[in-house]
């Protein structure tokens, strides 16, 4: 019970940052909105689903399959300039959003990596899923000529998804023998194939050219020129991820001390592996696909939040996640509030780095 | 001569199977076990048989394949062949979550090196009986309070493991896997990590478990402590069985040199009849043979009797009651025992044979006080040639049973250079000279 009163506690205090910060993040860029103005904005933008109904009238036959239709009220009518309210929901809006959810989805992705390989180096991109998105991507920009005509249907996002998953699979199934993962050789096959990818990434870049600032730019990790229909989609398939992830924190809490002695206390080690791995592998690839590589976000966040709430999954995995998403809206509001945009991805590492090293040295980040 | 052993502890333990078992088959058996690792073959063809309520202690080298059986046992390892049953079930076809209701197991490894709580590590042994989606309910609360009691780790429930000693870190993991509320306990080496008072306290709780009708097998490397608390022991080595049953057919001298290629000495532990195992150095084909008179009754002296004759000392007891442990033990094993009849007083024929080895002997041994006929047989040879083991009013090197066979080495090596013994206190008339008397001295102050 203390437990679920503790996470109840420290999400509903770290939504309410990520709020705060999406709000101010809002107000700040070349035209200041008030942040009270922002507010009335994003209340506006709300629409809540108060029924459904099924839609019959266009029925051609007594024989169909019926559409369900959902209503949606809007609960606040503020009144707000024209002008901010374009600003905010139609340009910065989209991009802080991006930031939320991908900043959330590496830092779960990165809780879940370091419990799982008992290692507190782990990070999302562990296992190739980074390398991947970074091969798929850049073949896509520097030699689009030379892919199949079905791989350009897929765009920019679904070959760095595609290659994110590629390269994830290929790295378990260069581990697994008769059925077993042993989770030393994953990271040592994610650590090859890594290195491997990276070869096949800098090649590509030589022959890259004028694409050369592009490749760059995807490299490092961007969130700017975001869409709405990127944010829908990462918005709609990061929380059900997560959802499995968080059903799983009490076994991640139980791998942490062994697999033999998960094993002896009832879990099912391979099939759990499995979806751990397969999952955050997906949570992951979900954002390197829209934003390019960030680093950092899903390695440092998850520590600090350990030295603050403690090891337990139950509600270091929620917490993590919250914080994940605050972490990088407020580095990329950074990123973008100098005279020259910079990618978001050497903000995560120039901040990141020396507070990890901080941490490092004042306390214990030595342990799990 | 070996097998024979080995054959003869099984039909024991058979017997006493049959004998105690209302039950068709015992609640955890393995049969024809035989299990590899990359390759190598770690045990071969392992039969056990566990009753219900009853502690089996599997000891038997390092190396010999403990680890292994209780990993087989807990499911962790597949076997090549042969199978492990519990309840009848056999374990391979179960789930990990069925398994780990019926088989809790306390590690031999004991490091946990991240932050969570006691209470915490402990409540991860009620996840077998746990839903995914539920939190804990009054069971679970209550698993892990009176796990916690039981073991007494309520004290620092909210500590962090990663803080805690090697013995308290032991009975969280103790704590642990009863939360799991199994009937069987599997232990590899549960006081691996303990000091004596921890050892007994962690093995009278588990011997109350199984009073309580757990069933516990037990990997332990004390053969003294296992055949205290076990009600059978299996003795491996090289991954077989050499035997099994009760803890005295199974700690016989030859079947240890057999399974360990030690010299022992087995003896009854003070208090009780369980077996008590003296392992003896390594006899050095160069130290001499020394003659040497015990004179002390019972257990200890037995033990002492058994360590010298094993060290292959030249060895005499005396006066001993005719039917004392160390009279049984010296006749045995080839010593010479002066004996009277029981409660008949020391005659002065005795007095006066007695008196005679143990002048002659080139070390007397006293173990414990020698009751008044006795001192004289005592006293017989000079203080700095006795050795005293816990005897009080006797002048000589005090020594421990362990520590006997030094002290022997240490008498005889003074000798041997040269040195005669001066002992003004016992107030003997020595013929040797002045210098050897400090050379004595010497060495019993680097003694102390």
């Amino acid at each position: 019970m203390r437990i679920v009163a503790r996470t109840a506690s420290w999400c509903l205090g770290l939504a309410g940052l990520l709020a705060a910060a999406v709000t101010v993040s809002a107000a700040l860029g070349p035209v200041r909105v008030p942040p009270v103005e922002v507010t009335k904005v994003l209340l506006n933008a709300l629409a809540v689903p108060v029924g459904a109904e099924v839609e019959t009238r266009s029925m051609p036959g007594p024989l169909f399959v019926p559409a369900i239709e959902l209503r949606y009220v809007s609960p606040f009518a503020y009144p707000v300039a024209d002008l901010h309210r374009q600003i905010v929901v139609a340009i910065r809006l989209p991009r802080i959003l991006l930031a939320a959810v991908v900043g959330f989805a590496l830092a779960a992705a990165g809780t879940v990596m370091q419990g799982f390989f008992r290692n507190p180096m782990a990070d999302p991109s562990i296992i190739g899923v980074s390398s991947g998105a970074a091969v798929g991507a850049v073949a896509f920009i520097v030699a689009p000529a030379m892919l199949p005509g079905w791989l350009h249907w897929l765009g920019l996002q679904g070959m760095a998804f595609l290659g994110a998953l590629a390269a994830a699979f290929g790295v378990y199934a260069i581990a697994t023998r008769n059925g077993r993962t042993p989770v030393a050789t994953l990271l040592l096959a994610g650590v090859a194939v890594q290195t491997f990818l990276g070869a096949v990434v800098s090649y590509l870049q030589l022959q890259a050219e004028e694409s050369l600032r592009q490749v760059v730019g995807w490299l490092m990790g961007h969130l700017a020129g975001a869409s709405w229909a990127e944010v829908r989609v990462t918005l709609v398939v990061v929380p059900v991820l997560f959802a499995v992830l968080l059903v799983y924190a009490r076994d991640l809490n139980v791998l942490l001390l062994g697999e033999e002695e998960a094993r002896g206390l009832g879990i099912a080690v391979e099939r759990t592996k499995r979806i751990l791995l397969g999952v955050s592998a997906l949570i992951t690839a979900a954002g390197v696909a829209v934003t390019g590589v960030i680093g950092f976000v899903g390695l440092i966040v998850p520590h600090m939040l350990r030295l603050v709430v403690g090891p337990d999954h139950r509600i270091l995995l929620p917490t993590a996640a919250l914080a994940g998403g605050s972490f990088l809206v407020i580095a990329d509001t950074v990123a973008r509030l100098g005279s020259a945009e910079i990618p978001v991805g050497v903000v995560t590492a120039a901040v990141g780095a020396p507070f990890f090293l901080f941490l490092l040295r004042k306390r214990e980040v030595h342990e799990l | 001569m070996a097998d024979d052993e080995a054959e003869a502890g099984t039909d024991t333990s058979a017997t006493g199977s049959t004998v105690d078992a209302d039950d068709a088959r015992p609640y955890l058996e393995a049969t024809d076990v035989t299990v590899s690792i990359g390759g190598t073959t770690v045990l071969e063809g392992v039969d056990l048989a566990v009753e219900t309520g009853s502690f089996l202690g599997v000891v038997g080298p390092n190396g010999a394949g403990k680890t292994t059986l209780l990993r087989t046992l807990r499911g962790s390892l597949a076997p090549d062949r042969g199978r492990v049953r519990v309840d009848d079930e056999d374990l391979t076809t179960r789930s990990a979550r069925a398994v780990a209701r019926r088989v809790a197991s306390v590690p031999q490894d004991t490091t946990l090196s991240f932050d969570f709580s006691v209470e915490q590590v402990v409540g991860m042994g009620r996840t077998p009986h746990r839903s995914r989606f539920s939190t804990a309910d009054a069971d679970d609360r209550e698993a892990v309070t009176d796990a916690m009691a039981t073991t007494d780790t309520a004290r620092f429930a909210d500590r962090s493991v990663g803080t805690l000693s090697g013995g308290e870190r032991q009975r969280v993991l103790v704590a642990r896997a009863l939360a799991q509320e199994t009937p069987v306990l599997l232990l590899d080496e549960p006081t691996g990590s303990l000091d004596v008072n921890h050892t007994v306290e962690t093995l009278e709780l588990v011997r109350d478990l199984v009073e309580a009708g757990k069933t516990v097998v037990a990997a332990i490397h004390d053969l003294n402590v296992a055949a205290r608390y076990c009600d059978e022991l299996l003795l491996l080595a090289d991954g077989r069985v050499r035997s099994v049953g009760t803890p005295e057919t199974v700690l016989s001298e030859p079947a240890l040199r057999d399974a360990f290629d030690a010299r022992t000495v087995v003896t009854e532990q003070p208090g009780s009849t369980a077996p008590l195992v003296t392992a003896l150095p390594d006899h050095d084909p160069d130290a001499a043979s020394r003659r040497v008179h015990v004179v002390g009754t019972g257990q200890r002296a037995a033990t002492a009797v058994g360590v010298l004759v094993a060290a292959g000392h030249e060895v005499s007891v005396g006066v001993v009651p005719a039917g004392d442990a160390a009279a049984e033990r010296a006749r045995e094993i080839g010593a010479d025992p002066v004996t009277v009849p029981p409660f008949a007083g020391v005659s002065d024929d005795a007095a006066a044979a007695a008196t005679d080895r143990a002048a002659a002997a080139d070390v007397t041994v006293v173990v414990g006080s020698p009751f008044t006929d006795n001192r004289r047989v005592a006293t017989a040879l000079p203080g700095s040639r006795r050795v005293v083991i816990d005897a009080s009013g006797i002048e000589g090197r005090e020594a421990t049973l362990e520590g006997l066979g030094d002290a022997i080495e240490l008498i005889g090596a003074g000798k041997k250079s040269g040195a005669g013994d001066a002992d003004e206190a016992d107030g003997v008339e020595r013929t040797d000279g002045m210098e050897e008397g400090k050379a004595d001295q010497a060495n019993r102050t680097n003694d102390r």
